[in-house]
């Protein structure tokens, strides 16, 4: 293959700019797949994907095209996620390219996760070029967003593609860029094997399918294989490329070139992404730079609804970890929730995504816990303990300090919410850093947060705080110390251990109102008045008291009546089997995911 | 020949002078529908010959009928004396059989209830609700309680001696006082049965939309605490959740329907359950009209486990509760088998009594019967 003739690049694009869509022309246009073929978007191939518009896993796709030169290129498009959860998947999938194509909404402009990605890509030495897309919209200012690229990125952008991708306006002209914009990939195919896995898949067949870019050497069928980091080996079964929702066998893969190989791999663990694969035999001096062991950044306890189905969910999350390595998960017990699992996770998206997955994919109800950070706990003895589990903090005596993690946060608003977004920066315990005004309407707020006030609803909060206009990006800085307290929820004087989480202490009084406010609404009446307290070390700081029940009959029930009646006690009944007894309270589900959501009024 | 079995008969009139705002009954205004009224009638009679064979009348001897509505006493007398007659010409009744009309003061003088007299009509079922004219009015009636009492004495002139009257509780601005003041009005009169029920807002009623002053719950439960006291002292026994009779006066009919006895419903939306099976009538005029009487996407055969669950639901709205006893000779299970623990559960926290044979929700256990009626369902 004709190192010459291939181009290996990926979109880059704040969420709902179209970068999807645009992959979708791009496909559509360089043939290999008549429009009948075409599914809506055919990157985003898992169902949740589609509903949230969003890509979770990155997907690859090559096709051919015939520029106007007359030759044929070879486009291998690599798909990346578009949440900050996902960053360093991003980061591995920018590495595999050498060009990158950046959409921007001509009506939005550049939004925080725009810059994000772009110095992103910037960092990797790709070469970026814009597209200004939904030029159509009436409200689209393609020159004004021009001119703001130039300012703020700093990359030439006058002569950007103007394009529809959802009306297939301007598509040829980025078809044409791509050949011309984006440079050719290099590396020697007689090098010894050096390969970037991007991604991978586990396939009941195959076993795992790595995705990779060869950037030294080639590989072939029987090519015994190794992965630098985790060590794992394998003889290589089968090499291919990527056709629109197809894997298509070849003979090799050769410097230069995305596509896969298999190996009968059988955890996707093994090809963690970011390592380098070489040649068993004869591998390369040292491996692709920039690999990093991922790490969960919020956890949670999940526990099925109907305590029954724990084996399901066992084999639920060990199905979804075959393909998702950065999701964690070991069992763990609670009084009140019985067996579950403390699962880890990259963000909060992340965790709604699984979340979703298994009620969906696998049909399983989850009772999810108030997801939190690790913690650090310093003991008096020496000893540091990484805390998932609020439940398990050791005996205030025992503990000398905590830390929590901190993010850098870049925030990007209009001017006229500025006020109202640094106040709930101040709320959420943020450090301001710096202001800059990106243009006249436009700035730029640099805060450091603690992560454990972002996981909840900061982005919700955000949202509604700033009208929608509010874009938000942000990566981890560090540890710092910090005056951190277990609330403790009590109901019925007994201690709800599936409720209990870490606050600041300066929270705790404002958290601990809340909470018992919220679940004086979620809890049902009994026969019995319930208190609610909440608690710090031992020490009540807020209550409510939810009233016994007087009255729950129906007055009257005839023969015409008896089958209606029935179902609404078949109804009551159900929602009694939803409950998970506390002492001699009934708890909703709900009541443990209600706590999430504190800010909503 | 076997003994024939015992069978109670509903039918149900769906008309109104004027519609309730409370009301989820099926029925429609009467001015609207005087052209349907004598077509409905005739189809009753033919839907009562249907389900004669269909269910094998000729096995039951009716032990109870109820004309129930709607407003049975809005049509014609004659429309009555006329199903009744179908009714006795189809099937075999007993000589003590129970026939029940709702009747709704302002709605009967003295030839419709002499009518219904004659046609062997013994009970009636007064629609009052309240004593109190500003009550009535919030609950959208159209009589005021004068127009009852002399409805009330011109019925007993007629010769009536089972008569029941409907009241209601917990009305939109009603005070524990002045259902007090209902409940003496009432007892003063002397009616051999009281129905008193507290009003539930239903989905779908104009009342489920309109802001109301309701009573608190502790009023609430008090009026109905008194209800059970006052008519106790004034000589009538509580049978059921709001049922309340002199002795040998209690409702046959409706005891049957909690028993889970064989009754056929006539007429729109009436229910029937012959055994296990289960039959709701099509709600939809234009279609009964044209002779669709049941309702066939509801019809449902019963498994033993539903049977058995209505039965402890249902048994539990009466103050003698359920008999273990004939729970076990008809279901083949005992009840604590059945349900293991429940009733354990129940009676220690107060809300069931077991006692002589038969499992009883007691006062605390009336309040919160839903809570332990759907431990069954």
């Amino acid at each position: 293959m004709d190192q010459s003739k291939i181009r290996n690049f990926c979109i880059i694009a704040h969420i709902d700019h179209g970068k999807s869509t645009l992959a979708d022309r791009i496909i559509e246009k360089t043939g290999l797949l008549t429009s009948r073929e075409m599914q809506a978007q055919i990157l985003d191939n898992m169902d949740l994907e589609r509903e949230r518009g969003i890509t979770i896993k990155a997907q690859s796709v090559r096709t051919v095209y015939k520029a106007k030169n007359g030759e044929e290129y070879i486009f291998n498009l690599i798909d990346t996620p578009g949440h900050v959860d996902f960053n360093y998947e991003v980061s591995r999938s920018l590495a595999a390219c050498d060009g990158a194509i950046l959409v921007v909404d001509a009506a939005q402009g550049i939004e925080a996760q725009t810059l994000a990605n772009v110095y992103l890509a910037l960092d990797h030495d790709l070469d970026v070029f814009p597209v200004i897309n939904k030029i159509d919209l009436p409200s689209a200012e393609p020159q004004r967003v021009i001119d703001e690229i130039e300012d703020i990125i700093g990359i030439e952008a006058q002569d950007a593609p103007l394009i529809s991708a959802k009306n297939g306006i301007g598509i040829e002209e980025v078809l044409e860029a791509i050949v011309e914009k984006i440079p050719a990939p290099k590396g020697d195919a007689k090098k010894p094997l050096q390969a970037l896995i991007f991604d991978s898949l586990y396939d009941s067949y195959k076993g795992v399918i790595v995705f990779c870019r060869i950037m030294e050497g080639s590989v072939k069928k029987g090519t015994p294989i190794k992965m630098m980091a985790t060590g794992a080996t394998a003889d290589v079964v089968e090499v291919g490329y990527f056709g629109a929702g197809q894997f298509i066998p070849c003979d090799e893969l050769s410097a230069g070139m995305v596509g896969y190989i298999t190996a009968s791999i059988k955890n996707v663990k093994d090809t963690a992404v970011g390592d380098t694969v070489t040649n068993a035999q004869n591998p390369c001096d040292k491996p692709l730079p920039g690999y990093k062991k991922v790490q969960s950044m919020v956890y949670c306890g999940m526990y099925p609804a109907d305590g029954a189905k724990y084996p399901d969910l066992r084999d639920a999350l060990e199905k979804l970890q075959l393909n998702d390595a950065s999701l964690h998960y070991e069992p763990e017990t609670s009084i009140a929730l019985g067996f579950g699992f403390r699962c880890g996770f990259l963000g909060l998206l992340h965790l709604e995504i699984i979340q979703e997955r298994l009620e969906r994919e696998y049909n399983l109800d989850l009772v999810t816990t108030a997801p939190g950070v690790i913690y650090k706990v310093h003991k008096t003895d020496g000893e540091v303990i990484d805390l998932t589990n609020p439940s398990n903090l050791p005996d205030p005596t025992e503990i000398d300090y905590m830390e929590e993690p901190i993010v850098s946060a870049e925030i990007m608003v209009t001017k006229e919410f500025v006020g109202s977004i640094m106040e709930l920066c101040q709320e959420r315990r943020g450090r301001y850093i710096d202001m800059e005004y990106m243009e006249e309407t436009r700035a730029l707020l640099k805060y450091e947060l603690p992560l454990n006030e972002i996981i909840y609803d900061f982005f919700d909060a955000l949202k509604s705080r700033s009208k929608g206009y509010a874009s938000f990006d942000y990566e981890m800085k560090g540890y710092e110390e910090s005056q951190l307290v277990k609330l403790d929820i009590l109901i019925n004087k007994e201690e709800v251990d599936a409720l209990s989480f870490i606050v600041h202490k300066d929270s705790a009084y404002e958290r601990g109102r809340k909470m018992c406010e919220k679940l004086k609404d979620e809890i049902p009446r009994h026969l019995f008045e319930i208190p609610i307290q909440a608690a710090v070390g031992g020490k009540v700081i807020a209550r409510e008291t939810v009233k016994a029940m007087r009255k729950d009959v129906l007055a009257k029930c005839y023969g015409g009546d008896i089958t209606r009646k029935k179902k609404l006690l078949e109804k009551q009944k159900e929602g009694k089997k939803r409950m998970r007894q506390i002492g001699n309270v009934e708890i909703p589900q709900k009541a443990f995911m209600s706590v999430l959501k504190l800010d909503e009024k | 020949m076997t003994e024939k079995k015992p069978l109670s008969l509903y039918v149900h009139i769906p008309f109104c002078i004027k519609k309730c705002l409370y009301c989820d009954f099926l029925s429609f205004p009467l001015k609207s529908q005087t052209q349907n009224i004598e077509n409905y009638v005739n189809q009753l009679c033919r839907e009562i010959e249907y389900k004669n064979s269909q269910y094998s009348g000729e096995e039951y001897r009716v032990i109870s009928v109820f004309f129930g509505g709607g407003t049975p006493s809005s049509i014609d007398a004659r429309y009555i004396e006329k199903i009744l007659c179908k009714l006795r010409g189809v099937f075999s009744f007993d000589k003590d059989a129970e026939i029940t009309i709702e009747v709704n003061p302002g709605t009967v003088d003295e030839d419709k209830l002499t009518t219904y007299y004659k046609a062997g009509i013994n009970r009636l079922s007064f629609g009052l609700q309240s004593a109190c004219d500003e009550e009535l009015k919030t609950l959208g009636r159209i009589h005021n309680y004068d127009t009852f009492e002399k409805n009330f004495a011109l019925a007993r002139r007629v010769g009536f001696t089972n008569i029941n009257v409907d009241l209601m509780s917990a009305i939109p601005n009603q005070t524990v006082a002045s259902w007090e003041w209902n409940l003496n009005q009432i007892i003063r009169l002397n009616p051999e049965h009281i129905s008193a029920y507290s009003l539930i807002v239903e989905e779908g009623t104009p009342f489920y939309d309109m802001e109301l002053k309701l009573p608190s719950e502790e009023d609430e439960r008090a009026m109905y605490a008194m209800t059970g006291d006052k008519l106790l002292t004034a000589g009538y026994e509580q049978y059921e959740i709001s049922n309340y009779g002199k002795p040998g006066f209690e409702c046959k009919h409706n005891i049957v329907y909690w028993k889970r006895g064989d009754y056929l419903g006539f007429g729109i939306s009436a229910a029937s359950l012959v055994g296990n099976l289960r039959i709701s009538n099509v709600t939809s005029m234009e279609d009964y009209l044209l002779g669709q009487y049941e309702d066939t996407e509801t019809k449902e055969l019963l498994s033993l486990q539903e049977e058995m669950g209505e039965a402890m639901f249902l048994g539990l709205r009466m103050t003698e509760g359920v008999s273990e006893e004939a729970f076990v000779k008809r279901y083949g299970i005992t009840i604590t088998d059945q349900y293991p623990g429940v009733i354990e559960k129940y009676v220690r926290q107060g809300l069931l009594e077991r006692r002589k044979g038969h499992i009883f929700l007691t006062k605390e256990g009336m309040n919160l019967a839903n809570a332990v009626m759907c431990e069954f369902v």
